[in-house]
């Protein structure tokens, strides 16, 4: 067997390890550990010239493990895989230690006690690095077609996006009109167009697209399979349904306003939300003559903290066409801080105020009390009540998630926040994508967002999932359970009731029903290696032996 | 699809000019990035740690 040589490379990240965590000492103690050939100090081992550093050490020093002590594995397992693959190595012949968020992050007031605990993890990722393994990535062929769920402005705008790079796209949309939360709006800021032109625009591109599949009062039932591979169940409505194979599936399953019922005295004829102003503002039947708009009507509060985002700006422009039809009308609009971010938004706030529109600050614990034509507000700039008469009152509600996105969820397996919108695999890293491979977010089914935003969040969407369907085939991480002893398996099912990706089938064999294990389905979770008593599932690249190998180095150094 | 694509120019090497090339990169697109600064990350390389997510941003 050949001779293991571990590297181990102690990442400074500037200060934010080495400004609490004795990084020196760190690696003069990873020389002691077993089958250490060569340690390093890194000020930021990501970096190209940290990256280069560790490439040259692996081949001028022979080293065949690699272990970096630094940040979180999410962030940069994928750049030092890269680096060993490089420089000749099997790129799982890497281990990741987590030393910032686990140490110097974790305990920043305990910097002795912190160095100790790092040390802890990196004997313990030696422990692990001598038993690893080489894994070489699964690869799979790629379905060049993309499943997009929702059909408002989000969803039109990537299914036109992807049919317009000649993918074949399906469109389901479960109500009977395309359009979404758009189709009921009246003009849009900051063009000045109508949503109505807006959306018929949209569709009647899309209808010229004949690889465009749009199919209306329509449900995806179920969805099985993965990246590249998705077997999606859709039904339409009184038809039979289908079965169809799709590469990429794109969420753009939207949003809905709240229905502020209780909320100042709510009623839905002088005391409207601002979805149904924009329709009254669209049919011309708004006439009032004295609106009072309330900002934050069930939002940024204890049950919703965030900011819904586009209801300062819609009081605004709101507040602008009533001032234009009628300059003798009295608007007000009582907010608690003014969202209006970016050049456009401030001109147009700019421009109400020329208009006449009216702004008064309030605060949360003091709310505007709305009476039987009056509105009592005090005024915190001012330091006083004011009380202002009203024919219409307009509750700037927040865009809350749609019903039916918690079965969309557990559908798809990507999660939902704590609101429940859907969440991206990172912020920034990757704001389109699911961590699911092969699924991306876009639109106000992710967070509120403006008609401009979703169109930037569905073109994003559509140029990531681009990235697989122009490709013809797909690497999926090796990190996957294996029936490893055939003859221990029993053939009792568990592990494929377990399993949450359905990637287990029981099939019958000359040796009668055994599991069998559709690798590029697995997502490496581990539950079926747990629940399999015979010990017959082993999981790649966290096998028992290389656990139990680090958990007893944990304790005893 | 239709093997007729051709290179990119991408001008600007901060955050947006490096994702919009990576992304190209990955479809198999060549990408030409043009940054007039001696090293790329623009803005962002500068920050610290970035919010939400507290990410070092270099």
């Amino acid at each position: 067997m050949e001779e293991i040589r571990i590297g181990v490379f102690v990442c400074n990240c500037g200060s934010n390890i080495a400004g609490f965590l004795d990084c020196k000492e760190l690696a003069e103690y990873s020389k002691t550990l077993p089958d250490v050939t060569f340690t390093r100090e890194n000020l930021f081992s990501c970096s190209e010239a940290g990256v280069t550093d560790i490439k040259n050490a692996i081949i001028e020093n022979k080293l065949n493990r690699v272990i970096v002590a630094a940040c979180t594995p999410r962030t940069h397992e994928p750049t030092f895989r890269a680096a060993c693959q490089d420089a000749g190595m099997n790129p799982f012949f890497f281990e990741f230690v987590n030393i910032r968020e686990h140490c110097s992050w974790a305990h920043k007031n305990e910097p002795e006690p912190a160095t100790q605990k790092a040390k802890d993890l990196i004997r313990m990722g030696v422990a692990r690095a001598r038993l690893l393994e080489p894994q070489e990535s699964i690869v799979a062929k790629v379905e060049p077609s993309a499943l997009i769920i929702g059909g408002g402005i989000a969803g039109l705008t990537a299914t036109q996006s992807l049919a317009a790079r000649g993918f074949e796209v399906t469109l389901v949309e479960r109500t009977n009109q395309l359009g979404g939360l758009m189709k009921g709006l009246y003009q849009i800021f900051p063009g000045d167009i109508s949503a109505e032109q807006l959306t018929s625009e949209k569709i009647e591109t899309l209808s010229k697209y004949p690889n465009a599949n749009v199919m209306t009062e329509t449900n995806v039932v179920d969805v099985a399979g993965y990246v590249g591979n998705y077997v999606a169940t859709i039904q339409p409505n009184k038809k039979q349904e289908i079965k169809k194979k799709f590469g990429i599936i794109i969420v753009a399953t939207g949003t809905r306003s709240l229905i502020p019922d209780g909320l100042y005295k709510y009623d839905g004829k002088k005391i409207i939300t601002q979805m149904h102003l924009e329709s009254l503002l669209k049919t011309g039947k708004f006439k009032t003559k004295n609106v009072v708009m309330i900002q934050c009507a069930g939002s940024r509060n204890s049950e919703r903290i965030y900011c819904s985002r586009i209801c300062c700006m819609t009081a605004i422009k709101s507040g602008i066409f009533i001032k234009q039809q009628n300059p003798d009308a009295k608007v007000f609009i009582l907010y608690r801080d003014l969202m209006c971010h970016g050049v456009e938004n401030e001109e147009i706030l700019r421009r109400a105020k020329e208009l006449g529109v009216r702004f008064v600050k309030f605060s949360e614990d003091q709310p505007p009390q709305v009476e039987e034509n009056s509105v009592k507000v005090f005024n915190d700039v001012l330091g006083r009540e004011m009380e202002i008469d009203y024919d219409s009152v307009v509750l700037a509600t927040p865009l809350i998630p749609n019903e039916g996105v918690e079965s969309v969820s557990k559908m798809l397996k990507v999660p939902l926040d704590e609101y429940k919108f859907f969440l991206e695999a990172h912020i920034k890293l990757r704001p389109n994508d699911f961590a699911t491979d092969g699924i991306y977010v876009c639109g106000t089914a992710h967070w509120p967002a403006t008609i401009t935003e979703s169109i930037h969040q569905a073109l994003g969407a559509a140029a990531r999932a681009s990235i697989h369907l122009t490709r013809e085939e797909v690497e999926v991480e090796p990190i996957v359970s294996m029936l490893v002893d055939e003859d221990a398996c029993r053939g009792c099912g568990l592990c494929a009731s377990v399993c949450p990706y359905g990637s287990i089938e029981m099939v019958q064999t000359s040796k009668g029903i055994k599991a069998n294990i559709v690798a590029v389905a697995c997502k490496g979770c581990g539950t079926c290696g747990a629940t399999c008593y015979k010990h017959a599932i082993k999981m790649n690249h966290f096998t028992n032996e290389q656990l139990t190998a680090q958990i007893s180095v944990a304790f005893n150094e | 699809m239709e093997n007729k694509l051709k290179d990119v120019l991408i001008i600007g090497g901060g955050i947006a000019g490096i994702q919009a090339a990576l992304d190209l990169g990955d479809m198999g697109i060549k990408v030409h990035l043009v940054e007039r600064k001696p090293s790329i990350g623009g803005i962002m390389a500068q920050l610290d740690k970035t919010f939400p997510t507290n990410d070092c941003s270099i």
